[in-house]
């Protein structure tokens, strides 16, 4: 077989298509590679070399019949707060080291049905809390292009499997950046949808009302296939959207013409581009908005006012609803349970004080702080009401453009532990990402520069609710004309 | 808004977490790190804001009122720290 690493989900499927390779040759390769990156990177919690095979063998079995999709046979890694029956979901946590769910998440039902294979589970920070995914209780992960700087978080596992040529794509989840941050540190793809159309049926919950499911991949092309196998409605999840179901790759198929995002009007907030943003990274999306340009595209000035209080506003909301969705880890009906207690409230209290890590502590105590009686008002209440303020700034701000753009973070990966000590500083770095949260937009990360010394920066772009399909044509259009997005670590391109 | 070491042990008390008096005096120095950057907040002027509780103004659909699950109560208790006859071992809460 010839070596398909760093090969796109798109190239893989038209070589199996071809006859070129199998799903057992890629799924064999996927499993040789990660073994041997795992002593070095860590990106993974759990892999399942059996089902993965198995898994392969039916979907040759489909491919040779002449059956299946775009997606059959394309080995992938499922973030680990997917629940997947029979494979362990740890939540990179000690409260389910030993998890094993009795049943698939929605979209890990919906992408088995594209015919993907499950290769295994990707790291992540302990119940996606945090932006660099060394709160996992299995160890911290590295960055690929520098092995001592954070892959970012908290779907550092996938982002690490998919830059390192591990697997061709994976899942994240991301409630305040947690697909497009790592997407960003690690120099590939990756796009949250507008909120509600991944279901999250089986998604262990964080904060309800931000979390969402997303592709994480190394070309837009790649996502919007992966989008089209995850999204759609499920009744099981009360906020999943009754939207029409998408063909988000409809616009990609388009020829390519000299000037293809004419008539394109790109918004550059003025927060975005203002202090506190590391020189190259600043630098970095200006070269890619004169590429832009001249793609055809024009840019607008727009304001979001109130966007520097996203930050403080999340701190409050997602705390609040993490301290209630983590009541359910008590030591009674799965997880982890402490030995030795006295009484019920007793063995509450060491269960959660033992399962859990500092950073899950410290949310869990803020959200239970905020909307403790006496401050609800002050805290909750307060920051639900500038939640509106910043949805309304996005609004006003697409009466003027069709989407958003600026840095996807205001830096490139940090070196490993030099935030644990700062949670604040950790925090503040959300500051692009977390508006798209709150506000319920779709949002990417598109790979579009390296800094001196190698490490890759990524560009976001925001759009309109439902505007994925446009989101991902430019982008696209935008990778047809540079190569960031197929740049490759040394460490592993010679591995 | 400073949090005395009193308040954090009363929330973690709400919360159900254990906190060793020892961890008190650096987990007081963060949440009041936390606490500090979320009081930017009372600066904005929200009167007349009406809450945003979702991203998507969403009504809690219904749907016919039948059984549309089957009864996997084995299966799921597969994963419970303790089980007896079906249902779940907790210590004694009533003399």
């Amino acid at each position: 077989m010839k070596d398909f690493a760093f090969a796109t989900v798109a190239e893989l499927s038209a070589a199996l298509a071809a006859r070129q390779c199998s799903a057992l040759e890629l799924t064999d390769a996927a499993l040789a590679k990660i073994a041997a990156a795992q002593p070095t990177l860590n990106a993974f919690v759990s892999v399942d070399p059996d089902g993965a095979r198995a898994a392969a063998k039916a979907a040759d079995a489909a491919r040779a019949k002449g059956e299946g999709g775009a997606l059959t046979g394309i080995p992938i890694a499922q973030k680990d707060l997917f629940m997947t029956e029979g494979l362990r979901t740890t939540c990179s946590s000690k409260m389910l080291a030993n998890f094993v769910a009795p049943y698939d998440a929605h979209i890990v039902t919906a992408l088995k049905q594209a015919g993907t294979v499950l290769i295994g589970k990707t790291a992540m920070d302990e119940f996606a809390m945090g932006s660099s995914t060394e709160t996992s209780f299995f160890g911290i992960v590295h960055n690929p292009w520098q092995p001592e700087a954070v892959p970012g978080g908290s779907s550092g596992g996938s982002a690490v499997a998919v830059a390192a040529g591990l697997v061709p794509a994976a899942t994240g989840s991301d409630t305040g950046g947690s697909i497009r941050q790592p997407a960003s540190f690690c120099g590939i793809t990756g796009i949250k949808p507008t909120y509600g159309i991944c279901s999250r049926y089986g998604m262990v919950a964080f904060a309800s009302s931000l979390d969402q499911a997303g592709p994480m991949a190394r070309s837009a092309e790649d996502c919007a296939l992966l989008l089209t196998a995850m999204a759609g409605h499920d009744v099981r999840d009360a906020t999943s959207l009754p939207h029409p179901k998408e063909d988000y790759s409809r616009e990609l198929a388009q020829p390519a013409a000299a000037k293809p995002l004419e008539g394109v009007r790109i918004g550059l907030p003025d927060a975005f581009f203002g202090d506190g943003i590391d020189a190259p990274v600043l630098a970095a999306v200006e070269a890619a908005l004169v590429e832009l340009r001249a793609l055809g595209a024009a840019t607008v000035p727009v304001s979001l006012p109130n966007i520097d209080y996203s930050v403080p506003t999340y701190y409050v909301l997602a705390p609040a609803e993490a301290s209630s969705n983590l009541s359910r880890f008590d030591g009674v009906r799965y997880g982890h349970r402490a030995a030795q207690y006295t009484d019920l409230f007793d063995m509450y209290q060491k269960t959660r004080a033992e399962g859990f890590g500092d950073e899950v502590k410290r949310r869990i105590l803020v959200g239970t702080y905020v909307l403790s009686h006496g401050y609800y008002d002050a805290y909750y209440l307060k920051a639900q009401k500038v939640r509106r303020l910043i949805a309304d700034d996005y609004q006003a701000a697409f009466a003027q453009c069709d989407v958003i753009l600026g840095p996807t973070v205001p830096t490139t990966a940090p070196s490993l532990g030099a935030q644990m000590q700062d949670p604040i500083q950790m925090y503040l770095n959300d500051i692009f990402t977390i508006g798209a949260n709150l506000a319920g937009l779709p949002a990417m990360s598109v790979p579009c520069g390296f800094t001196p010394n190698g490490l890759p920066i990524g560009m976001q772009l925001q759009g309109p609710y439902f505007s994925e399909a446009r989101l991902l044509n430019i982008a696209h259009r935008f990778q047809q004309a540079t190569d960031w997005h197929r740049r490759t670590p040394k460490e592993t391109r010679h591995a | 808004m400073a949090l005395s070491q009193n308040e954090i042990q009363r929330v973690a008390h709400l919360a159900r977490i254990k906190i060793d008096d020892a961890i008190l005096p650096r987990l007081q120095q963060q949440l009041d790190s936390i606490l500090d950057m979320i009081d930017a907040l009372s600066k904005i002027n929200t009167d007349g804001v009406a809450p945003m509780a979702h991203a998507q103004p969403l009504a809690l659909p219904l749907r016919e009122d039948r059984v549309i699950e089957p009864d996997r109560r084995d299966h799921y208790q597969q994963g419970a720290p303790a089980v007896q006859d079906g249902l779940y071992l907790v210590p004694k809460v009533i003399e």
